[in-house]
């Protein structure tokens, strides 16, 4: 007998006290759990995003559209990044002042050419208020999963009011479950020495969230 | 389960090593002081709380009532994403598949995920034998392997070190395994994560099959599910070309949908945050992005044992949030290693003596590890009533009874330490059932009383240990009975015996059988004593 089949049998002879006719699924679980936490308006949930992303130590900025591809040339320069890595399908009008040079995210590159990148800009999936979370889908402005993992340095673009939801269960229910999911929550921490909460270890250990608005979705 | 933690001995021994070590208490103290306090703050945030405890509670118990049909549906979901299922019914088979797929890639080493499933199956020490080297890349679980220790927390496995140990471990043990830590290293946490990640980047770069377990599996669309916080789980689930995910039977949802609840309960719960830094989720394989091969390895070892026991299964519920751990009065001056597995704690209490069956020594005395608070299952975010299982095994521990193990049902023998135990009950019956025997004993009792030691010999020497001996009354109760006339000549009785009357008439007129006209008479006869 396969293990397989052992394992099966050994389940069903396990559960021989439940009956054939067992509340089904849709019954058994009661969702009487809020949709999201507390009523508030769409400005109000975009502050609170802000906010809690701040509070994981994530570096929050706002800007509208036009003043996007200015923005982000200030904050690669202010890093001192010579390189940053771009996904295939981000607009290019975002980088259009940015002097560093650009690294394409390709399969075909190794581990240690990412590692040598200083930084990289994305955009994202969506993002969640209540948790200070930013969720990437791999999509082609967004990339590989890896590019936004190796180098040390992550920008995050969100478009607001756009590309925010209150809570968990609003985002799970917009996501795609076939597409490999990374979701951040700040930047790479440990808690592991006398739970002292420690920024950095092998993730990025700067995460810049741009709030961007006024670009028409 | 494997031998892992074999030849330890019994909790209370082991226990009573740990809480004479004052560092480690300390250490443990601070941690779980600061969990806990953090914890409860992240959890006061959500109003819903209950209710998100109640749906993860019933989406578990509804997935292990069915878990034949969710097995097979997951199955199907991740082969038709282009991913491998095998099975492995125990460790051994869990290891010589993961084993066997390694080799086959023609690597000798991994990068690991910290994964409590390949802990419990001791892959590392089963790779190590076939020559493949295992890197643990979590930070505690790297401080744990530099150290040759053993991890004693489920969410932060090297609870019990502090920071100058952490230091002393990677000065002295980095090099050995990889690059050396830098010259000079305080032990300042943010210097000693910067010395891990230094370490451990040139093994993530190269690495080219990563091992990983699960904390969900989807049956619904085949997802797998990491939470984490480092991103060293990111490093090893997307950067090898091979990735082999070891996940124990009962860590299905049935749908997407419920990760809604779980992705609210767990972070608050483990490591109270509103949600952890990197969540991880993928279906089978992607083209071009991630690991193009990927096993599942799903594994028994015991779960269907546990699922038998239609008290005992609700430990399956458990999403190793650790919160049980940081709240136990036990656990916090014992320490994770007195419990002898991976699964330290009340839960480990519970899950350990259920995988692994209650045949050794520690694993009988763990159903003892527990004052029965009852903190354990108020903080649980899947409500497992750890108490209850805690009792329910204690009593097949004391009298046996049937059990299933490796899929059989078989008998259990009580086990051998308590046969004192089972001893003195039966003493106790004969007694009671010669009522002239009870009482030349009593009165013999109270007679020799200043004679009598403070502590118990022989197996009660650890009873007695902790407490006092109760005294005696220099009256026996039936003696004073007999002559205040049940307790209508009122002369107050002797000294001590008031107390010690009433309780021994509650005892003899509920367990002695006695008339209905007596046990009335000895009810009001007791009040009065105390009176």
């Amino acid at each position: 007998m396969s293990s397989r089949d052992l394992i099966l049998g050994r389940v069903r002879r396990a559960l021989a006290d439940v009956p054939r006719d067992d509340t089904p699924y849709q019954q058994a679980v009661q969702r009487d759990y809020l949709r999201e936490h507390g009523g508030r308006s769409v400005a109000e949930t975009v502050e609170l995003l802000a906010e809690n992303l701040a509070d994981y130590r994530a570096i929050v900025h706002r800007c509208a559209d036009e003043e996007l591809p200015e923005l982000l040339t200030r904050l690669l320069a202010g890093r001192g990044s010579q390189t940053v890595l771009v996904p295939p399908g981000l607009p290019p009008y975002w980088l259009k002042a940015v002097d560093a040079a650009r690294v394409h995210d390709r399969a075909t590159s190794t581990a240690h050419e990412l590692d040598r990148v200083d930084s990289v800009v994305t955009a994202c999936a969506l993002a969640i208020a209540e948790t200070g979370t930013i969720v990437l889908d791999g999509s082609p402005d967004q990339g590989r999963r890896r590019i936004t993992l190796v180098p040390d340095h992550h920008i995050c673009v969100v478009r607001v009011p756009e590309q925010v939801v209150s809570s968990v269960p609003q985002a799970l229910e917009l996501l795609d479950p076939t597409r490999p999911l990374t979701w951040i929550s700040g930047p790479s921490a440990t808690s592991d020495i006398e739970l002292d909460r420690v920024e950095g270890v092998h993730g990025p250990r700067t995460l810049e969230v741009v709030l961007v608005t006024g670009s028409g979705g | 389960m494997s031998g892992t933690y074999l030849g330890m001995p019994a909790f209370p021994k082991a226990a009573h090593e740990a809480v004479h070590n004052t560092t480690l208490r300390g250490n443990l103290r601070h941690a779980t002081h600061t969990i806990r306090a953090k914890r409860a703050a992240a959890v006061a945030e959500v109003s819903d709380w209950a209710a998100l405890r109640d749906a993860g509670k019933q989406i578990k118990d509804h997935t292990l009532r069915h878990l034949d049909r969710y097995l097979v549906q997951l199955e199907e979901a991740v082969t038709a994403a282009g991913g491998t299922v095998h099975w492995a019914a125990d460790a051994d088979e869990a290891n010589r598949i993961v084993t066997y797929l390694v080799k086959a890639t023609g690597e000798s080493e991994v990068v690991k995920v910290k994964s409590m499933a390949t802990q419990e199956i001791g892959l590392n020490e089963a790779l190590e034998a076939e020559g493949i080297h295992a890197y643990e890349t979590d930070l505690a679980e790297l401080i744990v392997q530099l150290g040759k220790d053993r991890p004693s927390h489920i969410l932060v496995p090297a609870i019990h070190r502090n920071r100058g140990e952490i230091r002393d471990i990677f000065a002295r043990e980095m090099g050995e395994w990889g690059r050396p830590a830098p010259e000079g290293l305080t032990d300042t946490p943010a210097e000693l994560a910067d010395a891990a990640r230094l370490h451990l980047r040139e093994k993530f770069l190269r690495a080219k099959v990563g091992v990983s377990g699960a904390n969900f599996m989807v049956a619904e669309t085949g997802t797998l599910v990491v939470v984490e916080s480092e991103g060293n789980g990111r490093m090893c689930l997307t950067l090898p070309e091979t990735l082999i995910s070891v996940v124990g039977i009962e860590k299905i949802v049935p749908t997407w949908q419920d990760l809604e609840v779980f992705l609210q309960t767990l972070p608050r719960s483990s490591t109270a945050e509103r949600m952890n830094p990197y969540t991880s989720t993928w279906t089978g394989t992607t083209a071009e992005d991630g690991p193009q091969t990927f096993h599942l390895v799903l594994i028994d070892n015991g779960r269907t044992d546990t699922l038998a026991d239609e008290v005992g299964r609700q430990a399956l519920r458990c999403i190793r949030c650790s919160a049980c751990l940081n709240v136990c009065p036990v656990y916090e001056r014992a320490g994770g290693h007195a419990y002898g597995s991976v699964y330290p704690g009340p839960i480990g209490a519970i899950l350990s003596p259920q995988l692994r069956g209650t045949g050794s020594e520690i694993d009988a005395s763990l159903p003892y590890a527990s004052s029965l608070c009852g903190a354990c299952y108020e903080v649980c975010p899947v409500a497992i009533d750890i108490p209850e299982v805690l009792v329910h095994l204690r009593e097949r521990v004391v009298q046996g009874g049937p059990v299933t193990e490796q899929g059989n049902k078989v008998v259990l023998k009580p086990a051998k330490g308590h046969a004192a135990e089972r001893a003195a009950m039966r003493a106790a019956r004969w007694a009671f059932s010669h009522p002239g025997a009870l009482r030349t004993g009593q009165r013999l009792a109270s007679r020799t009383r200043r004679f009598h030691p403070r502590t118990l010999p022989g197996p009660g020497k650890a009873w007695s240990a902790s407490r006092d001996l109760p005294a005696l009354p220099a009256e026996p109760f039936r003696d004073w009975w007999q002559r205040t006339n049940g307790g209508r000549t009122n002369d107050g009785g002797t000294t001590g015996g008031g107390t010690t009357g009433r309780g021994s008439t509650g005892r003899g007129s509920t367990g002695g059988g006695t008339t209905g006209g007596r046990t009335t008479g000895s009810t009001n006869g007791g009040k009065d004593t105390g009176k």
